[in-house]
């Protein structure tokens, strides 16, 4: 009788939701782009070439319900890439459940969450897998099985964070550019956790704004997302060996008239190393240049990685400088242009980022990167011969 | 006797500071009240439509969803939500406004989930390349500007203060603002703003007024021409709701998040 009333009730529920459903703004986004790279130089690896073209398709169904305080995305991705069949391939970005009251809110599923303040790298933000071979810039992220929870406090907001699966990092394939001579196998990943993709990752996050002043602390223990790549035993590939780490961020910001300073700090410990690693730096903008409407932005950045290990990261003592110009048009015309210079050898690299909107719906994006390296024991080595420049046009609806 | 020569000289060096004073007092007081009549709206919401006119006829728009909370003896807060262009889609920003010093503002970049602080110092840059600058669409607070009443003024059947205004603020684009404030309902009826070379840059008109709460006028129209470059953007807003129990929680970094 009792489980009856209960199932009756679950039903009326389960109706009344289907009904409020329907009767609220439940809608479709999303955009679908062809891209094109050109590579000018030809590359040591055999059989790959000098043109890539990929389309992607990358829908967003969103849908709230009671007064918005519930809402649901689903975000899938696809990529189909004419060379490198490791550049083809779907994710499901979000598919999450969020419930939100004024002093907390739950986030169930798989979502993307940021975590930074700084431009030329991301060193705090771990709980999203880097989607690498979307990008070298490792902004493209793969969905995250989580369970967020968010108190909002007076002293600031606290986020919990249970990660009950790992996703693997994406590596470009045989036929891909922008890789390292042996091609990273990702169909043998070892874990130093026995429980391998299924370890429970949690992470935690304070953060306040006070005045000038954003802050940001986090700790995060689990699966680390950067893998260690080991030579196999027919020293015919990478193979890519995940540790456990705990990592500990700090994110701070001022923002003082034009002025934005910037710091991020990690300490991560794993069971082969531990290290510090920061960015640090400045964004100063000139609005309205020479009474035009232009906004002149300089940016310039510290990055600095204590393993002092170029093969690791090329990022261990580099200064990035750049500016970003955006011409507040209707087009909404930007243009970003930046170094990285390493600064104890001619490592560099270059990169510019330029997009503008046509009419409501079209936006046309160019990329360019230039890879500088003469020194064999330097990451960018590999991919020297890899300059590209990409042209990406997307429809939006 | 020599009090009394004191007392003539005194009102001789005071006479022509009195009259100035008198149209500055004249021009704080019309803002005043038209401040006053607007005060204890609490919170609202609004859909915008912005149609941007180029010189050819081209037309583009954005849509977006905007909320205010009205804050006592500060600048109001607001959260805006893009909906058009798509590329936009999902884009937030969120200001809490202050008369004098520096607003805070945060923007949340949905393809990324980034909350970004940004820089308040582009007052005068164009709001989404819109004829509409920053400033011209930020909370009005009295403190912002000075005021000198300049005359009376009949326009579209009318009868109207005109009043100058000067910013006070730092990063204004201009060096004054004309107003035109009815009588009857102390309401904006036309701005012309002047920019740094003191030449009349643009001019916005206030039409579709309709009255919420049997108390608070909102134009549901407003036009900004740009008299030097031919542009101009057309606001329509629609869905006014006025104290919807939106609180100081609704403007919060974290509610950037939780946007679509």
């Amino acid at each position: 009788m009792i489980l009856n009333a209960n199932a009756k009730i679950l039903l009326l529920s389960v109706g009344l939701l289907l009904v409020q459903s329907s009767a609220q703004a439940a809608e479709w986004s999303g955009y679908s782009a062809l891209e094109y790279r050109y590579f000018p130089h030809q590359t040591f690896n055999e059989g790959v070439g000098e043109h890539d073209i990929s389309a992607v398709f990358a829908p967003e169904f969103y849908h709230e319900w009671d007064d918005g305080r519930q809402s649901i995305i689903v975000a899938p991705f696809l990529r189909v890439d004419s060379e490198d069949a490791e550049r083809t391939h779907a994710d499901l970005r979000e598919a999450r459940w969020l419930i939100a009251e004024d002093e907390w809110e739950v986030r169930l599923g798989v979502g993307k969450v940021y975590w930074g303040v700084t431009e030329s790298q991301h060193l705090v933000d771990v709980i999203n897998q880097t989607d690498l071979v979307e990008n070298t810039d490792t902004e493209d992220k793969l969905g995250q099985p989580m369970i967020n929870l968010s108190f909002f406090k007076d002293w600031g907001t606290f986020d919990l964070f249970v990660l009950p699966y790992f996703r693997e990092r994406t590596f470009v394939g045989k036929q891909g550019r922008l890789r390292s001579q042996l091609v990273v196998d990702t169909d043998n990943a070892r874990y130093e956790s026995g429980a391998k993709q299924h370890h429970l990752d949690v992470a935690m996050r304070w953060s306040q704004s006070i005045g000038n002043w954003d802050v940001a602390l986090s700790h995060f223990y689990g699966t680390n997302r950067e893998p260690v790549l080991q030579l196999n035993s027919t020293a015919t590939a990478l193979t890519p060996y995940y540790e456990v780490m705990n990592q500990t961020g700090l994110e701070l910001q001022n923002t003082t008239d034009s002025w934005l300073w910037k710091l991020e700090v990690i300490r991560r410990d794993t069971s082969s190393e531990t290290f510090t690693a920061l960015t640090g730096g400045f964004e100063y903008t000139f609005y309205g240049v020479f009474e035009s409407n232009y906004d002149v932005g300089l940016i310039s950045e510290y990055l600095f990685d204590d393993r002092n290990d170029e093969l690791i990261t090329p990022f261990e003592n580099d200064v990035m400088i750049g500016s970003r110009i955006t011409w507040n048009d209707e087009q909404s015309t930007e243009l970003l242009v930046g170094l990285v210079q390493d600064l104890d050898s001619s490592d560099a690299a270059w990169n510019i980022e330029a997009s503008r909107r046509f009419g409501n719906n079209w936006t046309l994006s160019l990329e360019g990167r230039i890879f500088k390296s003469d020194q064999a024991q330097s990451s960018l080595y590999q991919i020297r011969r890899d300059d590209y420049i990409q042209l990406e046009l997307a429809r939006y609806f | 006797m020599y009090k009394g020569i004191v007392t003539m000289l005194l009102l001789v060096g005071l006479l022509p500071t009195v009259q100035a004073e008198t149209a500055a007092e004249k021009g704080l007081a019309i803002i005043t009240e038209s401040d006053n009549r607007d005060k204890g709206w609490v919170d609202s919401s609004a859909d915008l439509l912005m149609t941007l006119r180029n010189k050819k006829g081209g037309e583009s728009i954005r849509e977006m969803r905007i909320k205010s909370l009205e804050v006592e003896g500060d600048g109001d807060k607001s959260l805006t939500v893009f909906d058009q262009p798509r590329d936009v889609k999902g884009t937030a920003f969120l200001t809490y406004s202050h008369a004098l010093d520096a607003d805070e503002q945060w923007i949340f970049l949905p393809a990324l989930k980034r909350v970004k602080r940004i820089s308040s110092s582009n007052k005068s840059g164009p709001f989404m390349g819109s004829e509409f600058a920053y400033e011209d669409i930020s909370s009005f607070e009295i403190e912002k500007y000075s005021y000198v009443y300049l005359s009376d003024e009949v326009i579209d059947g009318m009868d109207c203060f005109v009043v100058e205004t000067k910013p006070l603020y730092k990063y204004s684009g201009y060096t004054k603002s004309i107003l035109w404030i009815d009588k009857a309902e102390y309401q904006l009826r036309k701005v012309d703003y002047f920019d740094r070379k003191n030449s009349l840059l643009k001019t916005q008109q206030f039409s579709d007024y309709q009255k919420f709460l049997d108390q608070y006028w909102r134009p549901l129209t407003m036009t900004m021409e740009n008299k030097q470059n031919g542009k101009s953007t057309e606001l329509k807003f629609s869905n006014y709701k006025f104290r919807t129990g939106l609180t100081d929680k609704d403007f919060e970094k974290n509610d950037l998040k939780r946007q679509r």
